[in-house]
């Protein structure tokens, strides 16, 4: 599998999150309170809200639209409403963060 | 043109009688009150509440001010009338207010009985009828000593019990035998004397007064067998008498009562008489079961109708609190009447039915009422009770053959079973309106049916009602939790976050136990906003924990991008901040340009990397933040006032201005959107506002607590001021109390709901001490808030937040 650097563990602030432009949209990486890092494609399966802009707690995001829960690890709805955001492969090497190279095939999206 | 009804008296019944009016005939009567009372129409019974300081003022008013507006009532407050004249069809006031009607309603109610014992006009002798008498008695309870209640019926031992709960050392004198001779039997009076005593309250039965000691000022109260007692307060409450002299100097037929019919007519075709001042058959009523039966019958004829009224029976319960007391009917002992008596006397309940030909006539309990309403239904539905007599005075549950649920009785009961004596609601309706209307407190019951709203004594048993509608999802005193996180709600945390002086979100979450790691969406923001309204200059904002509106100041859109409002100060604008908004959307591209209901410019669909860059130009033409997405000072919408209005009465456009430069920046629970109108025309829309002000010649009307958005309501009006600087000095110390009191995303009017318009009158408008204190605060807290977070973002603050990362290696082509 190939990979990608895209940035330093700092870069992404805690309980925060940075946009990856990518060519088949924008791609959200997450860092939890407790360090742990994850990546979805940014948009919310109900509406297509940007996730990264949504409010990080434990293993989740709210999405800033419409308050829906999505888990960070699965991409999945937590809660009554159902549907699943796509994941991004996400690797961390020492202080770096790489996401999976297919991401950004243009045939990705 | 409408017909115009004239009414004596603003007592319960009336207002009840203009309730049912309102509902079945709006609009047909053109009514005017005369109040003697100076204030509106407020629940007597609870009256007694409010002097042992379970209840205040504000918790007993039935019809505030906007009531009698809304339904364009006129009411005369504190105008006594004077004289009818029936010949001419006016009344006449004290002051010489004089209205014409075409009908009359006389409903002056009672006057409490004074024994002319000598001594009895000294200062200090009380009787227990009004606010006024409560809060004669609140005076003399606030310096403590001794107070002598003569009269052991329901409204003296009332008394008693407030004035003990108040601290002072009371008496209760009595001239029968036993206490509430004309409701109790003789062994069910012990029981109630003996928990009296337990109080602390001691009562003397066969106490004859014979003068009222003092100097000016009552001293003691002496009695026949010579006995003094010391006194520095004295409560008559030996009776009342129906207030009549006012129906007699007209004309009226007059007895002990006004006589009526049963169409509630006195002698006198165009006049009515309702409530405590009636003799109807020869009986008159001081309970309010009966006098809402009257309101009913004259609001059924009134409305075009016809109706009877045929008498009532009556039933009682002792508002005291932790005293469970219930009598009802006739329980005197004659030849032909039996009874069934059940007592216990370690568990201190006395229960006992009277009974006539297989019938109950009379009900008596003590210690353990919960079947009262049973017995009462059977009594007034004249039920044949030979089958069940062996089991009857067990109760329902007994006799019923039912398990000893606690809902059970109440669950056994018939639809047609009434629940509330004073507002005639039967089980069924409450159910029904439980089911209909999704209601699942007290509050939403009396709202919509009106049942425990008088007396509040069938609180229990709607409860339970409550309960067998709902199950478990009925939760009394249940505090709604801030979020899944926590057991804790919104007021625990605020109140914990100053006593444990909580100062960061981690300490916070470790203090008060919080079930997950870091929060969630729904607390964090209303933690950041708690810790930064206590703490201010020493808590540091949590960027993460705020919403995404709030963290990159700009409105996100559905599609993701974002809306951007530069402050215009009043509504106030000018070419060079035109000129530089025109620019911005050219260079921009921005999509969509829009006048707002606050008088701001709204750039639609500005793209999250485009935000600085527009920021920086508004920046250079002067502009700042228009904090159109935060939970804080919105906009200030003014009119143009006496600047250029020919109405114009202050300078509305100027005080906008000003409101709006002092109060910028401050966050607040909810948002906050004002409004200054130069004229009561109030083109500035400043009714509807969290807060708003109206301009009148003499100064400044300051409104708060209105709502059109999810709600609609018009504004409370806080107080009138003389001077902008004290309008000013108003509004923030006003802003202060709700960013201290309000819980997160509630607004102005909620809050004010919440708490009470009357305490927050009590710390911005009456105390000027308490006034500064808030506005110095208010003041100390803006230090650290009035930065413009434009300049801030576009000098490099949160630079990650507008940046997207780029990856750091070119990706080999791998197709």
């Amino acid at each position: 599998m190939q990979w990608i650097d895209i940035c330093s563990v700092d870069d992404v602030p805690m309980r925060g999150s940075r946009v990856v432009s990518a060519p088949g949209g924008d791609i959200a990486v997450f860092k939890t309170a407790k360090g742990r890092i994850f990546a979805l494609w940014d948009k919310c399966p109900h509406k297509g809200g940007p996730l990264s802009q949504g409010i990080i707690h434990g293993d989740a995001v709210t999405c800033p639209l419409h308050n829906w829960v999505i888990g960070l690890e699965s991409g999945e709805v937590k809660g009554p409403d159902q549907g699943c955001a796509r994941k991004v492969a996400v690797l961390v090497e020492g202080d770096r963060i790489l996401l999976a190279a297919d991401a950004f095939h243009r045939s990705a999206a | 043109m409408a017909k115009k009804l004239v009414i004596i008296g603003n007592g319960m019944a009336p207002g009840r009688m203009l309730e049912h009016l309102f509902e079945e005939a709006p609009g047909v009567w053109d009514v005017t009150i005369f109040n003697a009372e100076p204030r509106v129409n407020y629940n007597r019974l609870m009256l007694s509440p409010v002097l042992s300081g379970e209840k205040t003022y504000e918790d007993i008013i039935t019809h505030d001010d906007a009531w009698y507006a809304s339904n364009g009532v006129t009411l005369h407050k504190g105008r006594k009338v004077t004289a009818i004249d029936r010949d001419q069809r006016t009344v006449t006031a004290e002051d010489g207010t004089t209205t014409t009607y075409d009908k009359l309603v006389i409903a002056t109610g009672s006057m409490p009985f004074i024994i002319p014992v000598p001594g009895h006009d000294l200062e200090g002798v009380v009787t227990y009828r009004d606010l006024d008498d409560v809060q004669k008695m609140l005076d003399a309870a606030a310096e403590g000593g001794n107070a002598v209640v003569v009269g052991g019926g329901l409204l003296g031992l009332e008394a008693a019990a407030g004035l003990h709960m108040r601290g002072m050392n009371v008496t209760v004198l009595h001239l029968m035998p036993t206490l509430m001779e004309r409701q109790l039997d003789p062994a069910a009076a012990h029981l109630l004397q003996a928990a009296i005593e337990k109080r602390g309250i001691a009562v003397k039965c066969k106490a004859n007064t014979h003068a009222i000691l003092g100097d000016g000022k009552v001293k003691a109260v002496k009695l026949d067998d010579g006995t003094e007692i010391p006194a520095d307060i004295v409560v008559m409450a030996v009776g009342i008498r129906p207030s009549v002299q006012l129906a007699k100097d007209a004309g009226v037929n007059v007895n002990r009562g006004i006589l009526v019919d049963d169409r509630m007519l006195t002698s006198d075709p165009h006049v009515y008489a309702l409530g405590e001042c009636v003799e109807h058959r020869t009986g008159i009523y001081g309970l309010v079961a009966p006098l809402y039966e009257m309101a009913k019958v004259i609001a059924a004829q009134l409305a075009g109708g016809a109706a009877d009224y045929a008498g009532s029976v009556m039933s009682t319960k002792l508002k005291v609190t932790g005293i469970d007391l219930y009598s009802g009917g006739d329980f005197a002992e004659g030849k032909d009447r039996e009874e069934i008596v059940l007592r216990d006397a370690s568990r201190g309940v006395y229960k006992r039915l009277v009974l006539k030909e297989n019938k109950i006539i009379g009900v008596v309990m003590y210690g353990d009422t919960g079947d009262g309403p049973w017995f009462f239904d059977k009594l007034k539905k004249g039920e044949d009770i030979s089958e069940s007599r062996e089991m009857l005075i067990f109760g329902q549950s007994m006799a019923g053959g039912q398990p000893l649920d606690p809902t059970a009785a109440v669950a056994a009961l018939p639809p047609d079973a009434e629940i509330c004596g004073c507002n005639g609601i039967c089980k069924g309706k409450i159910v029904e309106a439980i089911a209909g209307k999704n209601l699942d407190s007290i509050d939403g019951v009396r709202a919509h049916t009106k049942a425990s709203a008088s007396c509040g004594s069938c609180t229990g048993l709607v409860e339970k009602l409550l309960v067998l509608s709902l199950g478990e999802k009925y939760q009394p005193n249940a505090v709604q939790p801030m979020c899944g996180c926590t057991e804790l709600g919104h007021a625990d945390v605020r109140r914990l976050i100053v006593a444990q002086e909580l100062r960061s979100i981690p300490e916070l979450m470790q203090k008060l136990e919080w079930k997950t790691s870091c929060g969630c969406a729904k607390c964090r923001p209303a933690l950041n906003y708690y810790l930064l309204a206590t703490w201010p200059g020493e808590y540091e904002d949590d960027n993460q924990s705020r919403f995404i509106n709030e963290r990159v100041h700009a409105n996100i859109q559905k599609d993701g991008t974002y809306s951007v409002v530069p402050r215009m100060w009043g509504g106030l604008t000018s070419a060079k901040e035109l000129r530089a908004i025109a620019d911005v959307v050219e260079k921009f591209a921005v999509p969509t340009v829009k006048v707002t209901g606050g008088q701001r410019i709204d750039l639609l669909g500005v793209k999250k990397e485009d935000l600085l860059g527009v920021w920086a130009d508004l920046n250079k033409a002067g502009m700042v933040s228009g904090a159109a997405y935060a939970k804080g000072l919105r906009t200030v919408k003014t009119c143009v006032g006496s600047e250029w209005c020919r109405f114009g009465t202050q300078d509305s456009t100027g005080l906008g201005v000003k409101i709006e430069k002092f109060m910028w920046g401050s966050w607040t629970p909810a948002k906050v959107k004002m409004a200054v109108s130069g004229c009561p025309r109030n083109c500035a829309e400043a009714t509807c506002k969290d807060v708003g002000v109206i301009c009148v010649d003499s100064g400044y009307d300051i409104h708060f607590a209105g709502a059109a958005g999810l709600d609609i309501k018009g504004t409370e009006l806080l107080c009138h001021v003389n001077s902008e600087e004290e309008a000013i000095e108003m509004i923030a110390a006003l802003t202060q109390l709700y960013r201290e009191q309000g819980h997160y995303l509630e607004r102005i009017y909620k809050w004010a709901k919440r708490v009470g318009i009357q305490s927050i009158k009590d710390n911005i408008v009456s105390d000027r001490a308490k006034r500064k204190h808030y506005y110095d605060r208010f003041v100390y807290s803006q230090t650290f808030l009035q930065v413009d977070p434009w300049a801030e973002r576009v000098a490099g603050k949160d630079a990650h937040e507008f940046t997207p990362l780029r990856p750091q290696q070119q990706l080999l082509a791998a197709e």
